[in-house]
């Protein structure tokens, strides 16, 4: 023990001195890796470092992996300065043990009351704290269409109720083409699912059930119906559609071999990199029956380091983060929506222009992601992976084993 | 998982020497494996009892002490996903040892008839099995998809009757899973066949040559019985690969089509790490190792009774 002080006393020292060297590091934990989302990564780190901040980089391709190194690292007391994440319990379980920082004051300090959506902020606040900044928001309910498949088939435009989604479906099916391009596995039927729950349920109860956690909303037959109608999707794919990746899908649409892809604007991506422009060869509209948004903002948090210059470091990338230009740059390259509604939408294409529209009307919900912990949300898309496989299933069971998620998440 | 039996090391056991019947021990052979035995007692030991005391907390995204008995147990086994895994791992786990087992005895037994260019042939099947589980399983993918695979070549070249999408249909998808598993893995069954025919007796050919038996009849009556420690061998690593399988299903189906090919490590692994479920994960984990210890502890057994019995110590 006596030999062991002077050592801990002599490697703090030397540790502390190296922080002091290299003042506002931030090492920072993310998975955005692929092209684009790389891309938009560096537009935070340009104005992170143009501010007088070092950008540490500490990328994981794909975000279980990422999140495996992350809580190791934090358990050992050496977590990096900031980690990216969904902005929801994944971070309100840490916030809760104690083990992050707030960024209140950063955030005060770079937005100014209500340009940043209530239930948005009401996620990232905790005990009345600011602990997230959030980079934007994807929206999960899309329905993106080739328009040459569109005109083909006789559509004019995109449908906007159900009624007049499955008329279309079966025109394009008359003309040959595959109608929808899907991708079977359970996540992303999990997102078209409560695409279409939130088109017939409505906003206010889709509310009470994922973000309230009232469970009687599962019992009422508008929610029946949504799961019929989510059923009836399943006469207008193809055989090869279990077990498609999303890109995949998203390649079909592109070379005109679908119809529609219903999934997140995550894959406009994929249309960009094809060459495509959104309202000339591709249409995009919200899942049909639907006005408004569902969201799930990804945000930096910080962990406490009990490190005085990386706590300044963490309150120089929240306001980078939380900057208007920042916000609008980044969003335009990622795809996403920015949090908040004071910016220049200009540079944004006609799809991300309607869900800024739709954010700015607050016409939007969360994402059961960001409300809902990890378990019971893997536990709605193994319900919902094996109701789509199985057109057996009854409506009865499915809704039987979504509830079991809820119980048993 | 991978101590294998043959660890078993003889320089432990105290020799008497024969001359002075002084016992001498080997102290040189235990200290240079003494750390060996200390990683096996701290990570391998230590790690599983960790495993099996997180199971029994209430552990969401980080580890707690909070220990709430067996309820994570009881989650568990309340959870569809986790019993439809154990069902789908005991289909599997049938077709693929005995599909393994029977057609890598069929492939040891036609490179045993000193076919021609038989190290190729050797070599062409045990391939598969220096394939990595991902390799295997994204080029089953590919050729199962009904859309790009064989049944689409078959279908172009004019058998329109032809079908083969076992891996989009929910009741067939397990057993493609197998398929896969059974290629890969055939080889290894082979050549470890392969080393248990070549060590027959040429006599017992000769005699059953002069007794006019039948081929088909000598290999199932005669050669095979003495076959036992190989297809024990090949019984328990076939096993052990079934019950850990995860990168083949991730890479071939991913679970689909819905639940119909999940696999008890693939919830492990879902729990552990996407759906930040420590204790169920945990629990899981727990299970699957007493089951395997409950397969593969009588194996062992067996086969230490086997080679006591053969060397006359018992």
């Amino acid at each position: 023990m006596r030999l062991l002080l002077p050592g801990l006393t002599a490697l703090l020292l030397v540790s502390t001195a190296q922080a002091q060297a290299q003042d506002l590091t931030a090492e920072v934990a993310h998975s955005w890796t692929s092209g684009g989302e790389a891309a938009a990564v560096k537009v935070i780190v340009d104005a992170f470092t143009a501010k007088g901040g070092e950008w540490v980089d500490w990328s994981v391709a794909g975000f279980e992996s990422a999140n495996a190194a992350y809580i190791s690292r934090l358990l050992a007391g050496d977590p990096p300065t900031a980690k990216t994440a969904v902005a929801g319990p994944e971070v309100t379980e840490l916030i809760a043990q104690g083990l992050m920082n707030d960024i209140d004051a950063a955030y005060h300090a770079a937005v100014p009351e209500g340009v940043v959506p209530q239930v948005v902020l009401d996620a990232i606040t905790v005990d009345g704290k600011v602990y997230m900044a959030p980079t934007g928001m994807h929206a999960g309910n899309w329905m993106f269409y080739s328009k040459p498949v569109f005109e083909k088939a006789g559509i004019a435009e995109a449908p906007r109720s159900w009624d007049e989604f499955f008329a279309a479906m079966d025109k394009i099916k008359a003309a040959g083409i595959t109608p929808i391009a899907w991708g079977g596995q359970s996540w992303q039927e999990g997102i078209v699912f409560h695409g279409v729950v939130l088109s017939v349920i409505g906003e206010e109860a889709f509310t009470r059930l994922y973000t309230d956690g009232d469970l009687s909303v599962i019992d009422t037959p508008e929610f029946a119906q949504a799961v019929e109608t989510f059923g009836k999707l399943r006469d207008y794919v193809d055989a090869g559609a279990p077990g498609r990746n999303w890109n995949d899908a998203t390649a079909m649409v592109i070379k005109d071999e679908a119809g529609v892809q219903l999934l997140s604007d995550f894959i406009k991506g994929e249309f960009s990199t094809a060459g495509e422009v959104a309202g000339t060869d591709y249409g995009c509209a919200l899942v049909p029956g639907s006005d408004s948004l569902i969201t799930l903002a990804d945000a930096f948090s910080f962990p406490k380091t009990g490190n005085a210059d990386e706590d300044a470091a963490q309150a120089l990338l929240a306001e980078v983060v939380l900057d208007p230009t920042v916000q609008a740059e980044f969003s335009v390259i990622k795809g996403s929506v920015p949090i908040r509604t004071d910016i220049d939408t200009s540079g944004f294409d006609v799809c991300a222009q309607e869900a800024i529209a739709l954010v700015r009307a607050d016409k939007i919900v969360l994402d059961s992601a960001m409300t809902l912990s990890p378990a019971i949300n893997g536990g709605f898309k193994d319900a919902v992976g094996a109701y789509f496989a199985d057109p057996s299933m009854s409506v009865e069971s499915f809704i039987e084993q979504y509830k079991a998620a809820f119980a048993n998440g | 998982m991978a101590d294998q039996p043959a660890a078993r090391n003889s320089a432990f056991s105290p020799a008497r020497n024969r001359a002075t019947g002084r016992l001498r021990l080997p102290v040189a052979a235990l200290g240079a494996l003494a750390p060996a035995w200390l990683i096996i007692l701290l990570v391998y030991l230590g790690t599983t009892v960790w495993t099996v005391q997180l199971s029994l907390t209430n552990s969401r995204m980080l580890p707690s002490n909070e220990f709430v008995g067996f309820a994570q147990y009881a989650r568990l086994f309340g959870t569809a996903r986790w019993t439809i895994s154990i069902q789908n791992l005991l289909t599997f786990g049938v077709v693929y040892v005995v599909g393994s087992l029977i057609v890598g005895f069929l492939l040891a037994i036609a490179v045993d008839r000193h076919v021609r260019f038989e190290n190729t042939w050797r070599t062409v099947f045990l391939y598969p099995y220096a394939l990595s589980f991902i390799v295997t399983g994204l080029m089953w993918q590919w050729l199962m998809n009904p859309e790009i695979g064989i049944q689409a070549t078959m279908r172009a070249a004019g058998w329109t009757w032809f079908t083969f999408d076992w891996t989009t249909k929910s009741s067939m998808a397990i057993y493609a899973v197998a398929l896969a598993g059974i290629w890969q893995s055939a080889g290894l069954v082979m050549v470890l066949m392969l080393a248990g025919l070549r060590g027959v007796d040429g006599d017992l050919w000769r005699a059953t040559r002069i007794e006019g038996i039948p081929l088909w009849r000598t290999y199932v009556s005669i050669v095979l019985p003495q076959l036992g420690p190989s297809i024990a061998t090949a019984f328990m690593l076939l096993t052990m690969g079934a019950v850990r399988t995860f990168d083949l299903v991730v890479a071939l189906t991913n679970g689909g089509p819905g639940q119909s090919t999940e696999v008890p490590a693939k919830f492990i692994m879902d729990s552990l790490f996407a759906r930040q479920d420590l204790g169920l994960a945990t629990a899981a984990a727990t299970v699957m190792l007493v089951t395997v210890m409950a397969v593969t502890i009588p194996i062992l057994y067996a086969r230490d009774i086997w080679a006591r019995r053969r060397a006359g110590t018992i």
